[in-house]
């Protein structure tokens, strides 16, 4: 048994490279297998390329639960702080209400991404929602730019509109996500964008399988003062009194800066959970995508295996009878 | 196909059936959407268009014709929303213009805060935070929002850091060059000084 066991792995390292067709495994046609000829014509399929590709589909399958581990703990950590800010943008959007169809000139969108991979199909989402909503701002004098948040986004983005980005920042979640680095970052955008109106595009989370792509705008003390003369939704802002400050316009202009920061603080914490979660879908359906495979292989490796035994006991009983006989 | 039919027909149910809100969203009814997914569709018909922020929003009360006997009020914080919908007698904030009074039946205003004293009157008791700015927005159905960036209460500030940070800010504002640095150092000055006379007053 184990001089046959021998001369079955010296026959296998040999001609490696067989230009013959791969028949000997019918059923599954991701293995290849290598085919060494007997002397009668008869077929030594090996179990060592099986065996290995075994072992590195269960390593993947390992490193997949882990990394769902991984999401799981994390997203545990952000869900809260999410949950947490939700209350900060309801007090404006009930004062200011929510105009996504206003009409302006210049309109920044804002796509909220992540900076690592394998999270599903969310920064896909939310990258074609921005083109979308450039495309709907499309129009003479109007134009529409770019502020990107995270490396996949920038990657999708920067090949084809490249001109109309003006702001990339990426490695945001570096650091854990607190307000103030959030409220440095809207700062910097307000101070080198110029703008109408922002889009903030983000993933808004629901639960750890659904989230859903969505839009929050803000608009700048102009198109708000314009809004509200021209009566419509925000024609009740008129009737507030504005206390404090010298002009009404400062108080405006305060106001759109932290409701931005407020609104991108949000968006951030929503976008870094849909993340967590996404991840943590993909990985567990890899990993069973892994196991799946894995038992395909066993039945393989198993037939294989059996094969070359039976093969073995056949030559030993034809040699057996041919010298009897 | 059919499934962008039957969104274009009817909206609302249709969505609020496939959103599958959380208790604290409930989908209101805007019509500032539908131009804008009439919009999009449009324009970009082979995909959803996205949510906006009033789709996950409680709707709030009209304006009632008489004054009504509490004030509502959503204290939020960034990290957290401190008092949420809560019905109270008065609170008292701390705007630029002074300190403000806010009853049922105010007037609608905005006020910018300063950094001071918050106090909540429900009954007999008073709560009091030190808030560090922030907005304050009274609507005219006795709803009043109040958004601060950071909120305490009262006693978990300590006396001393306030001095040391008070005397800080103050060699600063004097070894300061440049306008940004004197900003800086003023609005260390203010908040610390707020601090002092809240834990004094």
């Amino acid at each position: 048994m184990a001089m046959a066991a021998l001369r079955r792995e010296g026959r296998r390292f040999a001609p490696l490279i067989s230009p013959r067709p791969i028949t000997a495994v019918r059923s599954s046609p991701i293995v290849p297998t290598h085919e060494d000829e007997g002397p009668i014509g008869v077929r030594y399929i090996s179990t060592q390329v099986v065996r290995n590709r075994m072992k590195s589909v269960k390593n993947i399958q390992k490193i997949t639960k882990a990394m769902k581990m991984v999401a799981a703990s994390k997203l545990r950590a952000v869900q809260t702080k999410a949950e947490n800010s939700r209350g900060l943008w309801q007090p404006f959007t009930a004062l200011l209400g929510d105009l996504p169809s206003v009409d302006v000139k210049k309109n920044v969108v804002v796509t909220i991404s992540s900076d690592k991979g394998l999270c599903g199909g969310i920064n896909s989402t939310s990258v074609k929602i921005s083109k979308g909503i450039y495309k709907l701002n499309s129009g003479p004098e109007k134009e529409t730019k770019y502020v990107i948040l995270g490396e996949k986004a920038k990657a999708q983005l920067v090949r084809d509109s490249k001109k109309d980005i003006e702001l990339i920042i990426t490695e945001l979640q570096k650091n854990p996500l607190s307000y103030t680095q959030v409220s440095v970052l809207a700062d910097e955008i307000l101070k080198n964008v110029e703008y109408d109106a922002l889009r903030i595009v983000f993933n808004k989370f629901h639960s750890v399988v659904s989230f859903v792509p969505t839009v929050s705008t803000v608009l700048s003390p102009e198109i708000v003062e314009r809004e509200s003369e021209s009566g419509g939704k925000l024609g009740e802002l008129d009737s507030y009194e504005v206390e404090g400050g010298e002009t009404k316009g400062e108080i405006l202009q305060n106001l759109a800066e932290f409701q931005f920061s407020c609104v991108m603080f949000n968006a951030v914490l929503e976008n870094a959970c849909s993340e967590q979660g996404a991840r943590m879908s993909a990985m567990d359906s890899s990993s069973r995508n892994a196991g799946d495979m894995l038992d395909r292989l066993t039945l393989t490796y198993n037939r294989t295996r059996q094969a070359s035994i039976t093969t073995e006991l056949i030559e030993i009983i034809s040699g057996a009878s041919a010298l009897e006989g | 196909m059919l499934r962008r039919a039957s969104m274009l027909l009817a909206c609302r149910p249709i969505l609020a059936a496939r959103a599958r809100p959380f208790s604290t969203d409930l989908p209101a009814a805007p019509s500032a959407d539908a131009t804008f997914t009439e919009a999009w569709t449009k324009v970009i018909p082979n995909m959803d268009p996205p949510k906006t922020p009033l789709s996950f929003m409680q709707p709030r009360p009209p304006t009632p014709s008489s004054i009504p006997s509490k004030l509502t009020v959503n204290f939020v914080l960034p990290y957290a929303s401190e008092l949420a919908t809560k019905e109270v007698d008065m609170v008292i904030v701390p705007a630029t213009t002074g300190q403000m009074g806010v009853l049922p039946g105010h007037v609608a205003t905005i006020a910018e805060l300063k950094p001071g004293v918050l106090s909540v009157h429900e009954g007999s008791e008073m709560t009091k935070y030190f808030v560090s700015s922030g907005f304050v927005f009274i609507h005219a159905n006795s709803f009043a929002d109040i958004i601060a960036v950071e909120a305490v209460p009262l006693d978990r500030l300590d006396v001393n850091l306030v001095q040391k940070g008070l005397a800080e800010f103050t060699s600063k504002l004097s070894s300061a060059t440049t306008d940004l640095e004197k900003a800086e150092a003023q609005i260390g000055i203010d908040v610390h000084s707020a601090l002092n006379s809240a834990l004094t007053g």
